[in-house]
């Protein structure tokens, strides 16, 4: 094997509450110079795995390495791994400023040192001038990049970021997503990111780590994850998506609703039951006919951009996107190709 | 009009709150019927007690900050459905009537007392432990502790716990998040400690009396005597409340001083 | 943050005994013999069936829950009252209010008693009046209604200011909206104003000491006469029971606390 390049390496964390299992045989390896993000519903794990990374939590079993060595028992102080807190954590007493220097004046850099680097972080956080703002007088967005920049001052390796955009609106999140992925090119540091938001996912990331009850679902690009979710709970979360129960007849044939439909996916076996993954925008709405499935459209809604239709087919209501409306009431057929089937393993909980 | 409800309250608030105030400026200035300000200068003869009212009632002040502020800080600390049992066990003492607490070191002080039956068993003492300043000190400590702790205590439980972590994370041991973070940000609840426990402590006559033996009186006594004592001298006892009061409200002014912003931040 | 939990243990038992300890010095010498307070020479009741036959103690005691019950009350009407009218004044005028309000709180309380005193000498003379019930519920009301205004001024800035023209809107009277549906929301501030009205009124001993008359002495008077004259056990007795009473309101009121805040949980 050749030498990794592996900032963070998680080894078989296990982490309980009260008896609950929070975390269950965690393995995560995550690359110099890359925005990683945990994605998955509240309760899935990825606040704990993110604090363990950051020192605030010691866990029960395995092993934390950064750059390979195990820093299990290093507290947050020392570790070069800085964070910005869900809601800021902003010093109430202290100044824009001084929140920024907080961290500089604790390792008792010159003063010179610790204005000048102030100054590039404000320059950077698009806040020159706000220096002695208080900090209740700040907008939630600019709360936002103090915060980043009181984090990114101390020159980290690995930035933690929990939900940061979280408290701000539609607008202001979307901007700031772009100034990110801006702040962690220019800077060249790990960003290791935590939303429950997919779409922030999707926008941001070199790798997303989707979670679920304790335990990574897939680990892999924002357009692999897309395209290819490994399961249904995946397929769910990451956009909106028609999960159907199926039955794989054969390698590259599959039955969904009684129909036979040829697909891309194999390796499940003969007769085996499977979920059926179907984008909703993938699905094309034709005349009704004997090869397709056919059911009635039962809600047309504008959304804008494109129609969003609900068609009940044999005691399924699927979901389609189309930029055509079709007429409540009427039967139409539903059309796939084999590369907009997606088959996977039977969820287990 | 609902601002009418508020009237019954606004009299009573003048006659019974603003009046007696201005009787007691009233007795102070006027004797007879006439303007003097001899009973306001006169005051200054006892500067003395003054003096030792103010000195103890800081040093105990202060002596309630040491102990308190740890206290506070493990209180805070504690899991969530033990602290209110906690803060309950430690307030409940300040729920017996304070004569009966003060009364309870009269008799442990005393020279028959069991502090110096146990120094006896050791072949030492009697010490004289009633009857002097430091009685009187400790008399404060006790009875007005309580006080001390439960602002700081509010002030800390509402202290944002990722503060606390993000100073963590930049950099600050153990040591450095008390000094640079929880310390500032407790300084209101400290603030208003230090006037609940200092206002009492310099006004009592009940601790020195019991405790001081005859010897240590304060401005409390000084006062009481006037009304209800020996020395029956309204005129006096008025100068000397309102000179009480001009320091208390200096000294509170002084205090102010101090915590400006914070209190803005921890509305 | 990680914490040193044995030194933090020693140090919290080391203050609970500096303020547990005195009081089992007293309880411990209430059931003693004689009246020494550093030896025990054995068990016995006596000075509990003493208390009980203390006429002086008796009657005052009726006199102060008769005074806590009388001026409580009083207080919290007035105050109630006081903190709607007050909740509904402009800026200046509420400020002025809320600061002369808070004057009895922040006095030394031995000046709040000598200038009640003084008030009530200057009128007695002229009205001809006497020290007694009367002076001492006055005084009472007035150093509780300022804990009832406080109580309940924070229930109105948490309380949607809509909630009371939305009764007014579905067709209640003002009086009506008031009881059904502002009352309800500061209720919690009224009850704690009435029951730290109470306490504080059985429990104050300075500001009565001005204004009492010899007819209508209270509890705490009476304990401070007979500290005067020596050590006595009967006040030890007094103690005693004071302190059980005390621990079991508190320990039922943390209970039912606990209780309620476990209901809550559930519902959640």
């Amino acid at each position: 094997m050749k030498k990794n390049n592996n900032i963070i390496s998680l080894k078989n964390i296990c982490v309980s509450f009260d008896g609950e299992r929070i975390l269950k045989d965690i393995n995560l390896d995550i690359r110099d110079k890359e925005f990683v993000t945990l994605l998955g519903p509240s309760g899935c794990g990825k606040t704990t795995t993110l604090r363990i990374i950051g020192g605030f939590l010691t866990p029960d079993e395995g092993i934390v390495e950064f750059e390979g060595r195990d820093i299990k028992n290093v507290p947050p102080h020392k570790r070069n791994v800085n964070t910005v807190f869900q809601r800021y954590a902003l010093f109430p007493h202290l100044n824009v400023f001084d929140n920024i220097a907080f961290g500089l004046k604790i390792k008792k850099l010159p003063e010179r040192e610790i204005n000048r680097k102030v100054k590039e972080m404000l320059e950077l956080v698009d806040l020159s001038g706000f220096e002695k703002r208080s900090i209740n007088r700040l907008s939630g967005g600019q709360q936002q990049r103090v915060a980043i920049a009181r984090a990114l001052v101390n020159e980290p390796k690995i930035l933690l970021l929990d939900e940061p955009l979280g408290a701000l609106d539609l607008k202001l999140r979307k901007e700031m997503q772009i100034e990110l992925k801006r702040i962690q090119q220019s800077l060249e540091i790990t960003f290791i990111y935590v939303t429950h938001d997919q779409e922030e996912a999707l926008t941001m990331s070199d790798t997303v780590v989707v979670m679920n009850h304790g335990n990574i679902q897939q680990i892999g690009s924002p357009v692999d994850i897309y395209n290819e979710p490994k399961n249904a709970f995946v397929a769910d979360f990451i956009g909106e998506s028609n999960i159907l129960d199926g039955m794989m007849l054969r390698d590259r044939l599959v039955m969904i609703s009684g129909k036979k439909f040829e697909c891309v996916d194999g390796g499940f076996g003969e007769n085996a039951s499977v979920d059926v993954v179907i984008r909703p925008e993938d699905i094309q709405i034709i005349p009704p006919d004997e090869e397709h499935i056919c059911g009635v459209v039962k809600s047309v809604t504008f959304k804008g951009v494109h129609y969003e239709m609900l068609i009940e087919a044999y005691d399924f209501d699927w979901l389609v996107q189309s930029t055509k409306a079709a007429t409540i009431d009427d039967t139409v057929g539903l059309s796939f190709g084999p590369d907009d089937i997606h088959i996977m393993h039977k969820m287990k909980d | 009009m609902r601002k009418l409800t508020a009237a019954p309250y606004l009299v009573w608030m003048a006659v019974f709150i603003v009046v007696p105030l201005i009787v007691v400026a009233y007795f102070a200035f006027f004797d007879g019927g006439h303007f003097t300000l001899d009973y306001v200068a006169s005051v200054s003869q006892y500067s003395n007690i003054f003096i030792r009212s103010i000195w103890l009632a800081a040093i105990a002040t202060v002596i309630c900050l040491i102990i308190a502020y740890p206290i506070a800080m493990i209180l805070s600390d504690m899991d969530t459905s033990f602290q209110g049992t906690m803060l309950m066990i430690v307030m409940l003492p300040m729920w017996m009537n304070f004569l009966l607490r003060t009364y309870a070191w009269m008799t442990i002080l005393g020279n028959n007392g069991i502090l110096n039956q146990i120094f006896g068993f050791f072949g030492l003492g009697p010490f004289k432990l009633l009857n002097t300043q430091g009685a009187v000190v400790l008399g404060m400590v006790y009875n007005y502790l309580p006080y001390m702790i439960l602002p700081i205590y509010s002030v800390m439980m509402k202290i944002d716990k990722s503060v606390l972590e993000a100073a963590q994370d930049l950099g600050c041991s153990r040591i450095h998040v008390i000094f640079r973070v929880v310390l500032p940000l407790s300084l209101p609840g400290v603030m208003s400690g230090i006037t609940m426990v200092f206002v009492p402590a310099i006004s009592t006559f009940i601790i020195s009396r019991m405790l001081g033996g005859g010897g240590n009186l304060l401005i409390g006594d000084l006062i009481e005597m006037q009304f209800l004592g020996n020395s029956y001298n309204p005129n006096l006892g008025a100068a000397i409340s309102l000179v009480l009061m001009v320091i208390i409200l200096l000294i509170m002014t002084i205090m102010n001083q101090f915590d400006t912003d914070d209190d803005k931040v921890l509305m | 943050m990680k914490k040193s939990p044995i030194l933090s243990k020693i140090y919290l038992l080391l203050v609970m005994l500096f303020l547990y300890v005195p009081i089992f010095v007293l309880i411990v010498f209430s059931f003693n013999t004689t009246k020494s307070h550093s030896t025990m020479s054995g068990f016995t009741l006596d000075w509990y069936v003493k208390l009980f036959q203390n006429e002086l103690i008796l009657t005052s005691l009726l006199n102060t829950i008769i005074i806590a019950v009388a001026s409580s009350i009083a207080a919290t009407i007035l105050g109630t009252a006081a903190a709607v009218g007050i909740h509904a004044m402009k800026k200046v005028p509420k400020s002025i209010v809320m600061n002369i309000t808070n004057i009895p709180i922040i006095n030394p309380e031995i000046v709040t008693g000598v200038s009640l005193m003084l008030l009530f000498v200057f009128f007695a003379a002229r009205m001809n009046f006497e020290f007694g019930f009367g002076t001492l519920i006055i005084a009472h009301i007035t150093f509780n209604v300022p804990y009832v205004i406080l109580n309940i001024m924070p229930k109105f800035r948490q309380m949607n200011p809509h909630l009371y023209e939305a009764a007014l809107d579905l067709g209640c009277s003002p009086a009506r909206a008031f009881f059904r549906v502002v009352l309800p929301e500061i209720m919690p501030g009224v009850i704690s104003g009435l029951m730290m009205s109470f306490t504080f009124s059985l429990d104050d001993f300075i500001i009565s000491y001005f204004t009492n008359g010899s007819n209508a002495q209270t509890l705490p008077i009476t304990i401070y006469s007979m500290t005067r004259r020596k050590v006595s056990p009967e006040i030890n007795a007094l103690s005693t029971i004071i302190f059980i009473i005390v621990v079991i309101v508190l320990v039922s009121k943390n209970i039912a606390e606990r209780k309620s805040a476990l209901k809550k949980e559930v519902k959640l």
